[in-house]
């Protein structure tokens, strides 16, 4: 026998909450699963990528084990193969790159967020665009061509004043009148000065955009109180952007990390870690797998895969660090009530 | 373009003045003010004096160009791109747009308390309140700082309530407490002049009391200009009223002004005793 509740309705016991349609009109419905087929495809795609390298890489790392972290030289016919001078390589030329860029980008992004008269925002704003669409073949020869022939001036001037600090020390007589301009070419330094410029858009245009969304009354706020603009910039600009700062630079380490052809051009190829990085030859991953990738045999393309799935993995690590970076800021967030 | 009857009595010396005697705070003088943004002309030949030791409150409809007056009295009206003015504001007789006058002194002389309390979030309450001193680049030594926080909190009525946290973040206050901050932060840098832009309109009502409070205080130190829609507090905390308004695509201008008790009481003009007691606006 069922006993009747005789409460009202709303008063009445729910074992299960009601199940609601969304009631969501066909187009809603058309348009969520195409962006949906669409996004999960893209993810599909990264993450085929990553079990392709990592695939690749199983026996490479099964046939070389721990070796193939240590060992310097990469000579697949020696049987001896292994990625540490092209790991300290890579990270040399990406911190050059970001030693120069951080600046350039950081100061760049201020002046246009904060210092450029508005009519010229918008000119600046493309103009600095426009660097990131130049073709990196492009800076790669302008590199190697322009670049390099001046810029071993300025690793001369370094090595001969301050080549007591050991990253700066080049084994030559940089005093010497007639000296040796060989050594100093073809560099992770040169390579480096390169890569910056292809890295400061990035870092310029995510700095920027994070500078902009500073909030206004805070700004005010500065101003009011007879701030001049550096001391408002100082106080409120820099430490509303910090996280866009820090993300900006990391996107930049990321792409300094994989750029290729540009470095390929200008570094002469070794295999030795060195860490004095005025003096000449150097190498990294993406320029070792583009330049060994066309003679490669079946063996030594799965080594060099194996190099590619590292670098992947070092870029994916350090994206996903600036991505929570980035939204970690309180971009947006004014002062709450 | 009427003119209204009552403008005359705006440059003359109030009552208030003569009884201020020996000179607290500074006397703030607007002659002849218009503003532009852009072609757009919001302001038009708006005169009025605001003496030492008086709460002057700007009332009038949204959109009349009381804040835009207000902003233009201590040269925060040029932030905006493309606004223009003509016209002197004189504090203490000098023009503070003259050339050879710096503008971060001008603004640190006349301070300003925002609509929207908007202390600086990543700073403590005890550093919000010395961000003045940072910024215009005044050194001070570590007790005299301590005793000015102090002294700046008290002033603001606050000290009481975070004296036991001072290291805590700004922003981690209540509305009215972070409004109260930013007062305290205004005064830390001893202006002369403390302009107020709707300062409790996003107050609940103990806190806008408590704000009240603080103006009736600062009184006797400081020259204070408060905007306000709300006309209780324009009676309660003013000595005077400016009244503007801005008819039909005309600028703004100041229909009437003079002691709060005879806007509030006797107005002369029909639209200020219509808006005073509600009937627009």
């Amino acid at each position: 026998m069922t006993v009747l509740d005789e409460r009202p309705p709303a008063f009445q016991d729910v074992a299960e909450p009601r199940v609601i349609d969304p009631g969501l009109p066909t187009a809603d419905r058309t348009f969520r699963g195409v962006v949906r087929v669409i996004g999960l495809f893209v993810l599909l795609l990264t993450s085929a990528i990553g079990i392709f390298l990592g695939l690749q890489a199983v026996p490479t790392l099964q046939k070389y084990g721990l070796s193939f972290f240590t060992e310097t030289q990469w000579e697949p016919r020696s049987n001896t193969v292994g990625i540490a001078a092209v790991f300290v390589g890579t990270i040399e030329v990406a911190l050059v790159a970001l030693a120069v860029g951080f600046p350039l980008a950081l100061l760049t992004a201020l002046f246009i967020s904060e210092y450029a008269p508005p009519r010229l925002k918008s000119s600046l704003v493309s103009l600095v665009d426009l660097m990131a669409a130049v073709p990196s073949i492009i800076y790669g020869l302008w590199g190697f061509m322009v670049l390099q022939p001046h810029a071993i001036h300025l690793s001369r001037w370094l090595a001969t004043y301050l080549g007591w600090i050991p990253i700066f020390h080049v084994d030559t007589d940089a005093t010497s009148a007639s000296w040796q301009q060989s050594s100093f070419t073809a560099s992770a330094f040169i390579a480096g000065l390169a890569v910056s410029l292809m890295v400061i858009p990035l870092a310029c245009a995510v700095m920027r955009g994070v500078f902009a969304l500073a909030p206004l009354g805070e700004r005010e706020a500065a101003f009011a109180l007879g701030s001049t603009r550096w001391g408002m910039v100082r106080a409120v600009v820099l430490p509303f952007g910090r996280g866009g700062i820090i993300g900006g630079t990391m996107l930049a380490l990321g792409r300094a990390l994989g750029e290729t052809i540009a470095v390929l051009l200008i570094i002469s190829p070794t295999f030795d870690i060195k860490w004095n990085i005025l003096s000449v030859g150097t190498n990294t991953f993406s320029a070792l797998i583009a330049g060994r990738f066309g003679e490669a045999t079946a063996t030594q393309l799965s080594a060099l895969l194996t190099a590619g799935f590292i670098l992947f993995a070092m870029t994916i690590a350090i994206n996903t660090v600036a991505a929570i970076f980035v939204n970690r800021s309180r971009s947006g967030a004014a002062t709450e009530i | 373009m009427a003119i209204s009857p009552s403008l005359e009595s705006i440059t003359e010396p109030t009552p208030l003045d003569a009884a201020a005697g020996a000179s607290h705070g500074a006397t703030l003088e607007a002659d002849s003010i218009t503003a532009w943004f852009g072609s757009n002309r919001v302001l038009d030949r708006v005169s009025l004096t605001m003496p030492s030791r008086t709460v002057t409150a700007l009332i009038g409809p949204s959109g009349c160009g009381k804040s835009t007056f207000l902003r233009i009295l201590n040269r925060m009206h040029e932030q905006v791109p493309a606004a223009k003015l003509a016209g002197e504001v004189r504090l203490n007789g000098d023009d503070i747009y003259s050339p050879g006058h710096r503008i971060t002194d001008t603004r640190r002389r006349i301070g300003m308390v925002f609509q929207k309390p908007n202390p600086f979030p990543t700073m403590s309450i005890a550093e919000n309140v010395t961000a003045g001193l940072k910024l215009t680049g005044t050194r001070i030594s570590r007790g005299d700082r301590d005793d000015l926080v102090e002294r700046s909190l008290r002033r603001a009525g606050i000290w009481d309530e975070v004296k036991d946290r001072l290291d805590a973040l700004g922003g981690a206050l209540s509305g009215g407490q972070q409004q109260r901050l930013c007062i305290a932060r205004s005064l830390a840098v001893d202006p002369d002049v403390l302009l107020m832009d709707e300062p409790c309109s996003a107050l609940d009502p103990t806190s806008t009391r408590r704000v009240e409070q603080t103006i009736e205080e600062l009184r006797d130190d400081v020259t204070i200009v408060i905007v306000t829609h709300n006309m209780q507090q324009a009676f309660r905390v003013s000595q005077q009223c400016a009244f503007f308004l801005a008819e039909q695509g005309t600028p703004g201008v100041i229909i009437e002004s003079g002691r709060t008790e005879d806007i509030f009481g006797s107005p002369t003009d029909p639209r200020t005793e219509d808006y005073v007691n509600g009937r627009f606006g």
